[in-house]
């Protein structure tokens, strides 16, 4: 089922069957071309698949848009242990939906690009993390698997090539944290969601310390495509180094929120103006995030000249992240926002290491001072400060996703913080019990 | 402790969908089915996956604290989420949740007295793009507005 009218300046290559009449069944997927790409690399060599999903220049899709073909090349397959594929579906990036999207409407181009990846690493089990609120997902996925099982591309002898592939999904509970990979790989050992020292990186050690291809549902979705067009027609999709196409979820005060595939490189004003219809009441857009609420934020003016890929993003000082751009108008207050955000970092930090379980206990009650209009200016330069000091020391990177957007807003939107003190006389000191009193 | 043979067939299928020395991966999975079935993680389920699982009663403990969507008490037979972070908030899904406390009477992770219904703030659920969002127990509801809030609340009240 689609949640949104597609836009005409979609290019839709993984979202092409979407909206077919029972789109998510085994047969409307093979009568669409449905596991030709998984036939193809059966005449393929696991050097020729992985060579051409590195010509696809194909980056992962969950956020960090590391590239996928070197990720898998980083496999040993001579190793005598066995290989896992696991698809991080743990989808709970604020801003993001697509991948629910791509499981709901087309279940067996996910199974089918796991199994080009099983077969170009060698592995013969899968597990598809979802995440506990996607449970229909579960269920959807669950018969898709058993339809790829009864047609056999799924089980110990596929298509009678004498190849072997189990696929099974797998239920998280609720944890963001879960969405990172090696946090995620506990959770799937049956643990806390708590990150693993890198390296080894799950290529080398993963799932039991074996050798695991671990990816975004939406990074597997995107492999049947490029077998099937080649990696350098896949690649011209999109800019030079990052091919393809990306699911971009307009989220916020936009008109015609919804999830959209657009070719990497698409610029920002069309994408606002023509594929999302504009900006709600006909306001200004004050911030605009491109992809989850980990991204640095930018203004409204930093953003309309960007394009949507990697490298304009990180050229502006921000992130492509997951695609879930979050946009906010002229009215939207900033303090809150930021609050929202800490609230959320706060909530999910997994405890492990101090400087984010401190840190983001930290901002939460400054901001949330702030926010009151209880706050001094020196809290202002704190919060920034603390933010500081979380980067780069932590395990994962929820430290720095909780810090990155909140110096950006508080060295961007510095006014807004400060106005909100301003309206707010606050006498101090008083007594010990009631150190704050607001003066009406 | 013994379970529905329909969840008895499930939990057989997924214990054997790890490989042979990792059943222990099966735990995160069949706390959340069981709860599904029992309400809550009592202390007796807790016992009972640790000895289905041959792992220690105090490895299923520290995995139960971990996840939010593990319960030690009962929610409602209705448990609603309400979705307030970023995307859903600038849909106003702040006025919302207090539109829900209203309505319901009740606050965050607050049960009602005839158990029927339960009220929680959630984090990002996945429905960015078709904010503000909530969750009946697993079912998604989109643009929820008060007044189709209030829609969502009265037919279940008539199905009981």
């Amino acid at each position: 089922m689609l949640y949104n009218e597609p836009s005409p300046l979609e290019t839709r290559v993984l979202t092409r069957r979407f909206g077919l009449p029972n789109s998510a069944h085994i047969d409307t997927y093979l009568a669409h071309g449905g596991y030709r790409s998984f036939e193809k690399c059966l005449e393929m060599t696991q050097e020729q698949i992985i060579e051409e999903v590195k010509a696809s220049n194909l980056r992962g899709r969950g956020g960090a848009g590391f590239p996928t073909g070197l990720k898998w090349s980083f496999v040993p397959r001579q190793s005598p242990k066995p290989k896992y594929i696991v698809v991080n579906a743990d989808e709970s990036e604020p801003g993001t939906c697509k991948d629910r999207v791509l499981m709901e409407n087309d279940p067996h181009l996910l199974i089918e690009g796991v199994l080009i990846a099983a077969q170009a690493v060698g592995a013969k089990r899968g597990y598809i993390y979802i995440r506990g609120e996607y449970r229909y997902l579960i269920d959807i996925m669950d018969r898709a698997i058993e339809e790829a099982y009864s047609r056999n591309y799924l089980g110990k002898n596929i298509l009678g090539r004498g190849i072997e592939f189990d696929l099974y999904t797998h239920t998280g509970a609720g944890a963001y944290e879960c969405g990172e990979e090696s946090a995620l790989l506990e959770s799937l050992e049956g643990k806390r969601g708590q990150p693993r020292i890198r390296p080894p990186f799950p290529a080398v050690a993963g799932l039991y310390q074996c050798p695991t291809v671990l990816n975004n549902v939406e990074t597997f979705c995107a492999v049947p495509s490029i077998i099937e067009m080649g990696g350098k027609a896949w690649a011209e999709l999109g800019v030079p180094k990052a091919g393809g196409t990306k699911l971009t979820c307009l989220t916020g005060h936009i008109n015609k929120p919804g999830v959209y595939e657009l070719r990497l490189g698409f610029p920002v004003e069309k994408m606002i103006n023509e594929v999302g219809g504009g900006i709600r009441g006909g306001k200004k857009m004050k911030a605009f995030i491109p992809g989850g609420s980990s991204c640095p934020v930018l203004t409204g003016e930093e953003a309309w000249p960007l394009t949507m890929d990697y490298d304009s993003m990180a050229k502006a000082g921000t992130m492509l992240g997951s695609g879930g751009v979050i946009i906010m108008d002229e009215d939207t207050d900033m303090v809150k926002a930021a609050l929202r955000i800490m609230h959320f970092y706060q909530h999910e930090s997994c405890g492990w290491c101090i400087p984010c379980r401190e840190g983001t206990t930290w901002l939460k009650k400054l901001l949330t001072r702030l926010d009151q209009g209880l706050g001094t200016s020196r809290d202002i330069d704190l919060v920034g400060d603390l933010a500081q000091n979380m980067l780069g020391r932590t395990f994962c990177p929820l430290g720095d996703a909780a810090a990155l957007p909140t110096i950006s807003i508080v060295q961007k939107f510095r006014h807004e913080f400060e106005a909100k003190i301003a309206k707010v006389q606050v006498a101090m000191p008083a007594s010990a019990n009631h150190p704050f009193v607001v003066v009406q | 402790m013994t379970f529905s043979p329909e969840l008895e067939k499930k939990l057989a299928k997924l214990i054997a969908s790890y490989p042979p020395g990792k059943e222990k991966s099966a735990l995160v999975p069949m706390l959340m089915f069981t709860q599904d079935e029992v309400g809550c993680i009592t202390p007796e389920l807790v016992q009972e996956v640790a000895k289905r699982l041959n792992i220690p009663p105090v490895q299923v403990d520290e995995v139960v604290s971990y996840y939010s969507m593990l319960h030690r008490k009962p929610m409602g037979k209705y448990h609603i989420q309400i979705c307030t972070n970023i995307s859903c908030l600038l849909w106003d899904a702040d006025k919302l949740f207090e539109h829900a406390c209203q309505k319901l009477g009740l606050g965050h992770k607050q049960v009602s007295a005839d158990g029927q219904f339960s009220l929680e703030e959630v984090e990002c659920i996945g429905a960015c793009s078709w904010a503000p969002a909530i969750q009946v127990n697993y079912d998604f509801h989109h643009h929820v507005t008060p007044e189709k809030f209030d829609q969502i609340i009265d037919s279940l009240k008539k199905v009981q």
